[in-house]
């Protein structure tokens, strides 16, 4: 995996304005994706993490030019593509397609799911014929799972495992090169998820498709991602292997949040120390200068509310966005937050750590 | 079970939904008991009847459906009991706390209102007195400044704070018995840390008896003495937290548990998978429900119905199986 990037991400901006106060109110913009940059290599999966309003899924849309980016640059194969016109880029989404979370909300209730499979042949091989169509559906249908007798069917008539598959054929009717994953398992009960990623992670295979999962699910995330990207309001805090990521978290918010997860072992889940951050996310409105985290961090310190910390490289691959990473991984760093008394000490905040 | 009397003892509960499509069969013969301060874990995916059970137990069912069985809180038999009694058990010694914490608090109302309401209705304080009373309650929850807070209304507060207001609403009455029906599931991942801390400090302090309903093993895993499995509408396995975890003996539990990928043991290539989907509750397949599923079923499992059957001190397992594989 160390050919050239297939997709480069450039400080990627994704600015909302919003009105506060009423009418007479002024515009403020919400920063929901604030400086984003990274390299997605062809055949990789790339998890994305974060909590609600952290802008996983802007991001996932912006880098598709589904909300236009309001600064940076989106390169794919080598071409900026934030600056195409409509027509343009939709040539090129032949090979970027996206599946999202609501299996049921994402497919149009009055088609068939032969119909709704079939629309992207429709729109970009409009000189394939009927019957090569219906054979190119009944091919995708077995290849996620579901039967080729059920392409006269409509969406109600399938659970919600089955939706998120007529989704994936869907997606997958173009052979495209990138699939965007928003949260595409975080509807699905337990025994249905497990299918839904072991299908993505085949299709992947198979296909050498490129991935971008967005999640919030940290166990599903570390399952079928290669690189992790972890985000906290619109920046990035962590980005590495998965390995270096769960092994060693070097950033604070992204060591809180491996600590947070539940675990289904009664004994282990009763010992481990769990991090818990104080607090609630702040709004998006009004993000604290400096470093983002630092209202929720046990280790802030003046440096962090006056300057933004740099996405800074750990080790090979493994990059962080904390001034006092070194410090904390050290062990030298003490907690200073409000919650500090509350906290396990620095060694301790790796969940295997104790096993 | 231990020696004392169960606080809530479930026998034989159906639930059937009547809907223009038939008749849904939403809880199946369900029999199960909830001791003093304990805390029993309630699992299963979605359709399973877990949220149900309670539903019945409080009276709570929607319109269409209809329960029938016994439940008994304190030897008092609930199901057929007139609302006007009901309330008074109810919201005050047996209080339940939803998933979404925003639709369960009225919008119009102040926090305060709703706080103070349960401690008029059921201890019949005066105001001042309740309005004391529900200050420190979001003190213990740990709601930053509560006597400003109090005087807010729910959509100032976030929603780990609402789950929080949640939480000090059902314990004021000091219940003996909280049902939480998924508290965490609508939260973020660091939020649902706090709230589980929360629990686990409320279990600890009070002698409160915590049903835990929830399809995340892991937040069952942590908080549970004891665990019921559920699959279309049937208790399939029950057992400690440990027997469940440990040494899951019904193919169910066993395989919800290796379909989950977790952080704590060496990453696989492929995760295991119960393959199909949960049978529609209107069409339950003859014998055992998750025999369509079941990686062991034999014919035996196509006629007849296993029973949930003893098997060991306090553990229970319905499957023809003596042991797994």
């Amino acid at each position: 995996m160390s050919q050239a990037a297939l997709l480069s991400v450039r400080d990627l901006k994704v600015h909302f304005p919003v009105r506060i106060g009423g009418i007479f109110g002024r515009i403020v913009p919400v920063r929901a994706v604030d400086g984003v940059s990274f390299d997605l290599r062809a055949g990789e999966t790339l998890g994305v993490v974060g909590e609600s309003g952290c802008g996983k899924s802007t991001l996932g849309r912006a880098i598709l030019q589904l909300i236009p980016p309001s600064a940076g640059a989106v390169i794919w194969l080598g071409e900026r593509i934030d600056s195409l016109s409509q027509r343009e880029m939709r040539a090129k989404r032949e090979d970027m397609q996206i599946i999202f979370q609501d299996p049921l909300a994402s497919l149009d209730p009055r088609m068939t799911i032969g119909d709704i499979i079939a629309e992207p042949l429709r729109t970009f091989q409009p000189k394939l014929g009927r019957a090569k169509a219906r054979a190119r559906v009944e091919d995708m249908l077995a290849k996620v799972g579901l039967l080729p007798q059920m392409i006269n069917r409509y969406p109600h008539e399938f659970s919600g495992g089955q939706c998120q598959r007529i989704g994936i054929a869907r997606a997958m009717i173009l052979k495209p090169r990138l699939i965007v994953c928003d949260e595409p398992v975080s509807a699905l009960d337990v025994s249905i998820q497990a299918q839904i990623v072991n299908l993505l992670m085949e299709l992947q295979r198979e296909f050498g498709l490129t991935l971008i999962f967005i999640s919030h699910n940290l166990s599903v995330v570390r399952h079928i991602s290669h690189r992790i990207l972890v985000l906290y309001l619109g920046r990035v805090m962590e980005l590495a292997d998965r390995d270096q990521l769960y092994r060693n978290p070097r950033h604070p918010y992204t060591q809180a949040l491996i600590s947070a997860v539940p675990i289904p072992d009664p004994d282990l889940e009763r010992r481990k120390e769990r991090i818990v951050l104080a607090g609630d996310l702040p709004s998006p409105l009004a993000p604290p200068s400096g470093c983002v985290f630092r209202t929720r961090c046990p280790y802030a310190t003046q440096l962090c509310a006056e300057d933004i910390p740099p996405l800074d490289p750990v080790e090979p691959g493994h990059h962080a966005a904390c001034h006092h990473w070194q410090a904390i991984a050290a062990g030298e760093k003490q907690t200073t937050g409000p919650f500090a008394d509350m906290l396990p000490a620095p060694e301790q905040t790796r969940p295997d750590s104790d096993r | 079970m231990d020696a004392a009397a169960p606080i809530l003892e479930v026998d034989r509960l159906d639930v059937r939904f009547s809907t223009p499509e038939g008749v849904v069969e939403a809880v199946n013969g369900v029999s199960f008991a909830v001791g003093e301060a304990e805390t029993v874990g309630i699992v299963g995916e979605s359709g399973s009847g877990k949220s149900q059970v309670f539903m019945a137990v409080m009276g709570l069912l929607a319109t269409n459906g209809h329960a029938s069985g016994s439940v008994r809180y304190r030897r008092q038999q609930l199901l057929g009991m007139p609302p006007s009694e009901l309330n008074a058990i109810r919201g005050g010694r047996m209080a339940i706390i939803f998933q979404d914490p925003m639709t369960s608090l009225n919008p119009y109302l102040t926090v305060r209102r709703q706080l103070t309401e349960v401690l008029v209705q059921h201890k019949g304080m005066g105001e001042r007195e309740a309005t004391k009373a529900a200050i420190e309650m979001l003190d213990r929850v740990r709601i930053p400044e509560p006597e400003k807070r109090i005087h807010q209304y729910p959509h100032e507060f976030s929603g780990g704070m609402r789950q929080r207001v949640m939480i000090a609403i059902a314990m004021l009455c000091k219940p003996d018995l909280l049902i939480a029906d998924e508290p965490t599931t609508a939260l973020d991942v660091t939020i649902q840390a706090q709230i589980i801390e929360l629990m686990k400090e409320l279990k600890e302090i009070s002698r409160t008896a915590i049903v835990l309903i929830t399809h995340d093993l892991g937040v069952v895993a942590g908080l549970s003495d004891r665990v019921l499995v559920m699959y279309a509408g049937r208790i399939v396995e029950t057992g400690t937290a440990g027997e469940i975890f440990y040494d899951p003996q019904h193919p169910y539990t066993r395989g919800l548990l290796n379909s989950m990928p977790r952080l704590d043991e060496a990453r696989v290539d492929s995760l295991e998978t119960i393959p199909g989907q949960p049978p529609n509750l209107q069409r339950l397949p003859r014998g055992c429900p998750f025999q369509p599923r079941c990686p062991y079923a034999f014919e035996r499992c196509e006629t007849e119905l296993p029973l949930l059957k003893r098997v060991g001190s306090g553990r229970a397992n319905a499957c023809h199986l003596e042991r797994l594989p």
